[in-house]
């Protein structure tokens, strides 16, 4: 309930509209998208058709959002979020495992491989968790995800969202090459994400 | 208010769309080159639109005051959206613009709700845009400041301010017309959307000579004189449901057309600026709430303040 509240509040202020480039499919497979702003996972996840949104879930951080009690209400009860441990990772205490857990119970995830949050459209390049789960699970899809505008809406720093119209772009799914090794794989990944933002884009550059 | 006046003009809405949706129909089942396809795709597109919109503005009408007042608010916000979303803002600015969403929008059409005149006329023009650059040159950054100030004002003037006195001629008080002012709203609205329509069928049918072909390159010589005369003889004709003699409507009505072909013509050159061809694509065929609202943005302060002028007893 809570959630599909959350989910109208955010596509009536964000005007989200989305764009696919292939038919949103269900299953196991991960979205991994640009992050700007907290409401990215949000506003991705209020993009997806209603009966995949419920098999879909956020990879978050535990440390942001296990602090309050509310967060993690939100986190653990509203989002369903799969919260990871950034800070003491041990073989036992793998992340990796966790997401890999929720990936083979046939749920799909979202995650942001930057690891945390860049300023305006600098796209950092991406951490080793996308790779290593290509690797450990090879007939995973990917779906890269564009979250436009998203910076203006509710930028790093900022408490108040302003209502902007976003956008948010789907791209084609993609498997890990056999020959793939870390490097390309994450180029590859890097680079798809990329080509999905719309030129000219007279909403990302605000310096002209 | 459901009196004679206001039936025909709801008449002449509904034969209209009617009579448009009917020559989309045939037009589909008879064109053959694909660009004459697209043209009447388009058209069915609008005119789906178009009953949608008719029927969103004509049950608040009926409604009245209140209603009217939150359907042009909230209009107000998206167009602001859509223009704000295209301009290129700073970080900076992220403040000001959270109080223009959220404090400015409403409390100006608060004004217009409650009838409070005075403030309501320069709540934006002197109140807010004192505020904003103050609020913008506190948040401290220099780059581009006249520039981003006055692109965030000329947005709040021309989606918030100018579009707020469509609502705000509800707040007129007109001798023998009391509690008739949604009859002057519709007239206004009418013969805003009509002007537009006909000048582009007027254009389709005998435009030949291009106006501004830089800036919007659908504007005609033919297509405007031919709107302009059917849509002022069209307001001269609905002078009963108005408390206007028909000369007078006439007169007003042309005043109507040319604010609205300007606001048509301006915000052309403001998307050529933006680098746009349609604000947003809320509304399937027509673009943005923007697109469709722009020739209604210059003529309603004109409007309302010549009516005001000439009419208003308070």
């Amino acid at each position: 309930m809570i959630a599909r509240l959350l989910t109208g509040c955010v596509r009536f202020l964000c005007g989200c509209n989305a764009r696919w480039a292939e038919l949103p499919v269900a299953g196991p497979r991960v979205y991994y998208a640009n992050h700007t702003s907290h409401l990215d996972s949000l506003l991705l996840w209020s993009a997806l058709p209603a009966q995949l949104r419920r098999s879909c879930r956020i990879v978050a951080a535990a440390d942001y959002w296990e602090r309050t009690r509310a967060r993690r209400w939100l986190a653990r009860e509203v989002f369903r979020a799969v919260l990871i441990d950034r800070t003491t990772v041990t073989r036992r205490n793998n992340p990796l495992d966790h997401m890999l857990a929720v990936l083979d119970a046939g749920e799909a995830l979202v995650i942001f491989p930057e690891g945390g949050r860049s300023d305006r459209q600098v796209v950092r390049d991406f951490r080793s968790g996308i790779w290593h789960m290509a690797r450990r699970r090879p007939d995973l899809p990917f779906v890269p995800v564009w979250l436009e505008n998203l910076s203006r809406v509710l930028p790093k720093g900022e408490v108040l969202p302003v209502p902007l119209m976003t956008a948010v772009a789907f791209g084609a799914a993609f498997h890990k090459a056999a020959d793939d090794t870390k490097e390309i794989f994450l180029d590859r990944a890097r680079r798809r994400l990329l080509a999905l933002r719309r030129e000219p884009d007279p909403c990302t550059t605000p310096e002209r | 208010m459901h009196d004679a006046g206001t039936l025909t003009m709801l008449g002449l809405v509904v034969g209209a769309l009617t009579l448009g949706t009917v020559v989309g129909q045939v037009l589909r089942r008879t064109v053959t080159s694909p660009s004459a396809e697209r043209i009447v795709t388009n058209l069915n597109a609008r005119m789906r639109a178009w009953w949608i919109m008719a029927a969103i503005f004509v049950v608040s009408i009926l409604l009245g005051g209140m209603t009217t007042v939150v359907l042009f608010a909230l209009s107000s916000f998206l167009a602001f959206r859509e223009f704000i979303t295209l301009t290129p803002t700073h970080r900076s600015d992220h403040r000001a613009l959270f109080w223009c969403f959220f404090v400015i929008i409403p409390l100006n059409y608060w004004l217009v709700a409650i009838e409070w005149y005075g403030f309501f006329t320069v709540f934006i023009p002197v109140y807010a845009f004192v505020f904003i650059p103050g609020r913008i040159a506190l948040a401290g950054t220099y780059e581009r400041y006249l520039e981003r100030t006055s692109k965030i004002q000329w947005a709040l003037m021309v989606t918030v301010y100018f579009l707020s006195y469509v609502p705000a001629l509800l707040m007129l008080e007109i001798e023998a017309y009391q509690g008739n002012n949604a009859g002057l709203l519709f007239f206004f609205i009418l013969l805003v959307q009509l002007n537009d329509v006909l000048q582009y069928v007027w254009g389709n049918l005998i435009g030949r000579r291009k106006i501004a072909p830089v800036i919007s390159p659908n504007k005609t010589w033919g297509g405007f004189v031919g709107g302009v005369l059917t849509t002022t003889l069209i307001g001269a004709l609905l002078a009963p449901a108005t408390p206007f003699h028909p000369l007078q409507a006439a007169g007003l009505s042309l005043l109507v057309c040319l604010m609205g072909f300007v606001g048509d013509l301006t915000m052309s050159a403001v998307k050529r600026d933006l680098g746009v061809k349609d604000f947003s694509a809320v509304l399937p065929g027509h673009g943005g709430v923007l697109d469709r609202l722009d020739s209604c943005t210059f003529a309603a302060p004109i409007f309302f303040h010549v009516v005001r002028y000439y009419f208003a007893t308070g």
